[in-house]
């Protein structure tokens, strides 16, 4: 394998406590060194990047994204998705079950890993938690972990039987994986399309109301501290709630297992965004109040909040291009997490730039024991993103890369442009020009 | 929680909602809240102007132009009103309706439109079951829409045809109308109003002309943030004491159609908001009583009352075809003004 040097950038990896100018050789998918400008001792003869003026930090990772392979590659695949995530500066992706198949088996974990798939950067599957995520019986978690998945979910589909969510989180701690809930009593939810509230009272749409998310969170809970278990690990997609921050803000002063992510359209967008009927604003969980993404932006600025995860959620045009009820939930977000999040939390609430990265790699990538992903020591992959720090530009959702173009960021300012995107020591995205 | 009480919170600034594109078309008609009260002025002056027209003339005002209904729910009133409008301004009219057209072979709600564009229509007259349909066929045909009822949103010819009866019985002559026209009048709507976009229409319209209006039904039907839906809305759960303020009492259907799943005591139903001959000689004896139909007799009202002097359904009927003739018309000739289609 050949190697690579990045010279002239500034170094940020906050799980190391770097923020430095520095230089880094990356040699067989490896950091293999990193010295101060200049002085690198085995950089000879390898090929360079000049990252002046830029910054060199951990490849990002996203622990909630649908690469709908296998099954409906008409809105996205493997190799399309993992692309649109290299341009978006991520180096790992961690692809929900809800595919066709359901992946609830050891075959479809390794198909979507296979080198065949031509991803872009590390794909790593979490596996249903089980049987066609129905709800009703476990799968092999020992398997499932064996073949590559990181955790279990039934994403999408909530395990609503309180005995079957107790025996996942326990199954899964003896095999030490992670539970992912999407939090939803879809008992409180059928035929809604949106946020319960005034908004869709006036919009004449059936709402989703927050206990139905909160209620569910507390329930998870409940369930983890009677498993009494300290290996068991709950972690909560997309909070979209501030009752449900609340609980798992409650549940880790206690001492508990759980964590949760944000996805940057609910910690920057509320029901208005929904205006008279925008589907790229219709996902599940919905666009909230406004009290309900303030307390969003205060999580995760308080550090409540252990990561941000952009529930990357491909769909065709002609499926978004219908009535409000009747669109699929959910939009694209590989190529504007960081821009937003840099543009918002950064610039606006002006959060420290490595805690912003931290969000965006370490922390998610430790949540799922991604090990020597998110961080830059010697030793660790050579996953890197390099980005301009200041470079403010203009999304066109036409320009992207993912096969489906379902975002409501179109024409938004982002802040950050990634200049290169670094998979294991290869160049997996360069910006034009 | 009061954000002043709190010193950790921060000035947050989030991004804001961008302006609405809508309407795409001046001759649209998605929403009353489309209308300015000058606009709202100008159609009840047409309606009356064409209502009283000589036939032969009217016949010439929009002659051969063509004029698509465009129908995913059964409809008797607003389907025929918007038709004989249509007709009577000399129009040309297609109607497709869902359950014998290719939308039962799965054709989208914009490929149905793009079709009757391509077609020849120069507008298309929509009634949807789905809220924000017309919005979708707007944004998608760029033509004039006018929106017949989608799900449980608007219905805004059916608001300015109350509103044409409501003139003609409290403020007769009147059809420039201004933020003070309805001063002082009190109008009750009753019964379905959460699956209802008769209530939305007209709570959104009337308190712009200055009237108060009382939402009045039981909580699985009106919730009670439906107060906050706009200005001078308020909530009367008692049926009794809403007819004693009322001036206008505006009877709904129970949209069994779209209760989902919703269990509702028909005979506590009636027992609390039933308008009865009784209930209203004694609470509201000089009240003009509206409603939008189709009625159910015996259930939100009793034959009596329906039939009775104070009733004005059939005559909103009738206001019905001059309303959408009106409307009709300014779909059109706005179209016409804009250079044709889009």
């Amino acid at each position: 394998m050949t190697a690579l040097v990045i010279r002239g950038g500034q170094l940020i990896d906050p799980a190391a406590g770097v923020d430095a100018p520095k230089d880094v050789l990356l040699k067989d998918g490896r950091v293999a060194e990193i010295a101060a400008p200049g002085k690198l001792k085995q950089a000879n003869g390898a090929e360079t990047l000049d990252a002046t003026g830029l910054v060199l930090a951990p490849g990002l990772v996203d622990i909630h994204v649908h690469l709908r392979e296998p099954g409906q590659g008409y809105k996205e695949t493997i190799a399309s998705g993992t692309a649109a995530a290299a341009a978006g500066g991520f180096t790992s992706v961690a692809a929900m079950p809800n595919t066709k198949p359901v992946n609830d088996s050891p075959e479809v974990t390794r198909w979507m890993q296979a080198p065949e798939r031509g991803a872009a950067i590390r794909v790593f599957p979490i596996a249903a938690a089980t049987r066609g995520s129905k709800g009703e019986a476990l799968n092999d978690f020992a398997a499932l972990k064996s073949a590559g998945a990181v955790a279990v979910t039934d994403d999408g589909q909530p395990i609503l039987k309180e005995n079957i969510m107790r025996e996942t989180l326990a199954a899964a701690a003896r095999v030490g994986m992670s539970v992912i809930q999407h939090a939803e009593d879809t008992r409180l939810t059928q035929g809604a399309s949106m946020n319960a509230g005034l908004v869709a009272f006036k919009l004449g749409l059936r709402g989703m109301p927050p206990e139905a998310e909160s209620g569910m969170v507390e329930r998870d809970i409940r369930l983890v501290a009677e498993l009494r278990d300290p290996r068991v690990h709950l972690h909560v997609a997309h909070t979209s709630t501030a009752a449900a921050l609340a609980a798992v803000r409650l549940a880790r002063r206690s001492g508990l297992r759980v964590t949760c992510e944000v996805a940057p359209h609910h910690f920057l967008l509320t029901e208005e965004h929904v205006g008279l009927y925008n589907t790229n604003t219709k996902m599940n969980p919905p666009l909230r109040s406004a009290a309900d993404r303030n307390a969003m932006i205060e999580a995760i600025l308080d550090g409540v909040v252990d990561a941000i995860a952009t529930d990357h959620a491909p769909h065709a045009v002609h499926e978004k291009e219908v009535e409000f009820e009747n669109a699929p939930n959910g939009i694209i977000g590989l190529e504007t997490a960081l821009g937003l999040s840099l543009r918002w939390l950064h610039k606006e609430w002006k959060m420290p730039l490595g805690r912003v990265l931290s969000l965006l790699s370490a922390q998610p990538a430790a949540l799922l024991g991604m090990k020597g992903r998110g961080t830059l020591t010697v030793g660790s992959f050579a996953d890197l993103v390099v980005f301009d720090p200041k470079a403010e530009w203009t999304y066109r959702a036409a320009e992207t890369k993912s096969k489906s173009r379902n975002t409501p960021f179109d024409g938004w300012t982002m802040l950050g442009k990634v200049r290169w995107t670094i998979s294991e020591g290869r160049v997996a995205y360069t910006s034009p020009a | 929680m009061n954000p002043a009480t709190s010193p950790a919170r921060r000035q947050l600034h989030p991004p804001s909602v961008g302006p609405s594109p809508f309407p795409y078309h001046p001759g649209s008609l998605l929403s009353t809240g489309d209308l300015s009260l000058d606009g709202i002025s100008h159609i009840l002056t047409r309606a009356t102007a064409l209502e009283n027209m000589d036939p032969l003339v009217r016949d010439r005002i929009l002659a051969k132009r063509r004029v698509a209904l465009l129908f995913y729910e059964s409809s008797t009133r607003t389907r025929t009103s918007f038709e004989l409008a249509a007709k009577s301004l000399g129009a040309d009219t297609a109607l497709v309706s869902s359950l014998s057209s290719s939308i039962e072979k799965g054709e989208s709600l914009k490929d149905t439109g793009l079709t009757l564009r391509a077609l020849g229509a120069e507008t298309i007259i929509l009634r949807h079951n789905s809220s924000g349909a017309a919005w979708l066929l707007e944004a998608e045909t760029r033509l004039p829409v006018l929106n017949a009822g989608d799900g449980m949103h608007e219905h805004p010819t059916q608001a300015l045809l109350d509103l044409r009866t409501i003139l003609a019985h409290l403020r007769p002559g009147v059809e420039s109308v201004t933020a003070e026209t309805l001063a002082g009048v009190t109008v009750s709507i009753v019964g379905d109003i959460l699956h209802s976009r008769v209530a939305r229409s007209n709570m959104l319209l009337l308190p712009r002309l200055g009237a108060r209006v009382l939402l009045c039904g039981p909580r699985e039907l009106l919730p009670e943030l439906a107060a906050e839906a706009g200005p001078s809305i308020a909530i009367e759960r008692d049926f009794e004491a809403a007819l004693a303020q009322s001036q206008v009492v505006m009877m709904l259907r129970i949209q069994a159609e779209r209760l989902a799943g919703m269990q509702l005591d028909l005979e506590e139903y009636k027992a609390g908001y039933q308008l009865t001959g009784q209930r209203l000689a004694a609470h509201a004896p000089s009240a003009l009583v509206l409603h939008p139909g189709p009625i159910i007799r015996g259930l939100e009202l009793t034959a009596r009352v329906a039939d009775g002097p104070q009733s004005a359904i059939l005559e909103q009927v009738k206001n019905g075809v001059a309303i959408r003739m009106a409307v009709v018309e300014r779909a059109l000739l706005a179209a016409q003004k804009q250079g044709g289609r889009a």
